[in-house]
């Protein structure tokens, strides 16, 4: 840790690409209206597959973000990274020049990487041979290229670097991107996470560990957070980013403010290699380290935008996790899975919900958890069941846990000068 | 197969993997300078015409094909060669 005083680190820009809208508004939208972005898989034929439905992002078009050959190039995790990126940027209206390029950076986490590129290509290999294999393969699969992609078409010269913690990867990125700018290391980061790994390989794979819904009849109703009839989480795809600015560099160049990100808190189960620690023990004290870091008690967070995958272990375990850390207030809270509308984007998740805790705080409005008929027994907080809601959110919390063990929170604030 | 025709297949897939206007793949033009592709471009390139025209390019003959025409005169030597 720094001696001297941390920077304080606010979000000025925000993009989203996302199974509910390929836009920041849209995806807005789409929280605040409880759209629904599962359906039948189209990406490839999962007539074979167990699992034949996912939360794919709808009419993606790489074109308006980059030429023909540069999007040629990128698997469409690192395409949707940039996009999401460049959006961020915008928003922000925030340019990236010769004179701050060196202190802008990026940090994109993925869970998987370039899953289609890797695919298709061992197609090639098996049929065709080794040597026809593409010189893009190993640049376009692996997962640190949406960071080393994104600073090329942006031009950032700052620090770099990619977390691949499985679907805490994108919050890992805000939270290592916080601590960057807090340290001095950063006036700027560009940072979130992206997935596309709705392939064959990919839904074969966590069908097999049995993490996926299998409610091909009724898809629809499939990402059901909290609720007693979840079975499995509907893999979901796309890319979140934030624009992260040191504050006093946001307030000189008269920055619009969403929020503050003031705490991050980290840890690991060290238990097994898919399931959680009963309990939520870990993932609690996650959510108490963000508070701490943040100097914030419990009774100051108003939401929490919760990991909430819809799968019959981390629900209760989260449920349990947010009692833990906040007590008796966890019952005077909002918590939300918005995973029960985008789908769960694995690496991407963090990046998404990122976006969407900063909004609540902007907008004073927390987004609901649909499908939620009949809670768990073991469920019993206020999931803001199927309806968006308005409410005052000074302090948010937005959870994310991976396979590995890993927790992550984050802690966002109402920008107060 | 003509040499025309050999301009004509060789301009399509120049054109696809190149990500450039057909109008800029003239016999003339040289891949790195004219046409933008670098190292990688020109592995992917090689490995397109040797799969289009089912013959071997082996890396030196490659290194020294620098523009469309040297490609079409290089693949027209081996398919007449072979025919």
């Amino acid at each position: 840790m720094t001696n001297s005083v941390n920077k304080r680190v606010v979000v000025t820009g925000l993009g989203a690409i996302t199974p509910i809208g390929n836009t920041l508004a849209d995806y807005w939208d789409g929280l605040m209206s409880g759209r629904n972005g599962v359906a039948p898989i189209t990406l490839f034929d999962a007539s074979r597959h167990d699992c034949r439905f996912a939360a794919e992002v709808k009419g993606f078009d790489p074109h308006v973000y980059l030429d023909r050959k540069d999007a040629k190039r990128m698997d469409r995790f690192a395409q949707l990274a940039v996009a999401a990126s460049k959006q961020a940027l915008e928003d922000a209206q925030f340019t990236i020049n010769d004179l701050n390029a060196e202190q802008v950076g990026v940090l994109i986490g993925t869970g998987i990487g370039g899953l289609k590129v890797l695919e298709d290509q061992q197609e090639v290999n098996l049929t065709k041979g080794p040597d026809r294999c593409s010189p893009f393969m190993i640049p376009m699969m692996i997962a640190n290229m949406a960071a080393g992609l994104t600073a090329i078409h942006i031009g950032a010269k700052g620090p770099n670097s990619c977390s691949v913690t499985a679907c805490a990867a994108g919050s890992n990125a805000i939270g290592d991107a916080f601590r960057w700018i807090q340290h001095g290391y950063a006036q700027a980061m560009i940072c979130g996470g992206t997935e596309a790994a709705v392939t064959p390989l990919s839904v074969a794979g966590f069908a097999a560990c049995r993490a996926l819904s299998f409610r091909n009849d009724d898809p629809t109703h499939a990402s059901r957070p909290f609720d007693k009839d979840r079975d499995g989480f509907v893999l979901g795809e796309g890319a979140g980013i934030l624009l992260l600015e040191e504050m006093e560099h946001a307030l000189a160049r008269g920055a619009k403010i969403y929020a503050e990100i003031v705490g991050y808190g980290v840890t690991c189960d060290a238990f097994h290699m898919t399931g959680q620690l009963p309990g939520g023990v870990q993932a609690a004290r996650a959510m108490q380290l963000a508070m701490k870091d943040a100097g914030l008690s419990p009774e100051q967070v108003s939401y929490v935008n919760a990991h909430g995958t819809s799968t019959p272990v981390n629900d209760p375990n989260e449920t349990a996790a947010i009692k833990t850390a906040l007590g008796d207030h966890a019952y005077k809270i909002a918590v939300s899975s918005t995973k029960s509308m985008t789908g769960h984007l694995l690496g991407g998740s963090g990046g998404i919900e990122g976006v969407a805790t900063a909004l609540a705080i902007a907008n004073d409005r927390v987004p609901p958890t649909i499908n939620f008929v009949e809670a768990d027994p073991e469920c019993d907080l206020d999931y803001v069941p199927n309806q968006s809601r308005a409410l005052q959110v000074d302090v948010a919390l937005s959870n994310s846990f991976g396979f590995g063990g890993h927790n992550v929170t984050l802690a966002f604030k109402k920008f107060v000068r | 197969m003509s040499e025309t025709e050999i301009f004509e297949k060789v301009k399509k897939i120049v054109t696809d993997q190149l990500g450039v206007e057909s109008g800029k793949v003239v016999p003339e033009a040289n891949f790195a300078n004219d046409l933008g592709a670098d190292s990688l471009d020109t592995v992917e390139l090689v490995m397109a015409l040797e799969e289009e025209f089912d013959i071997e390019i082996p890396d030196e003959a490659a290194e020294e094909i620098a523009t469309v025409q040297a490609a079409v005169d290089y693949i027209s030597n081996k398919v007449t060669a072979s025919a």
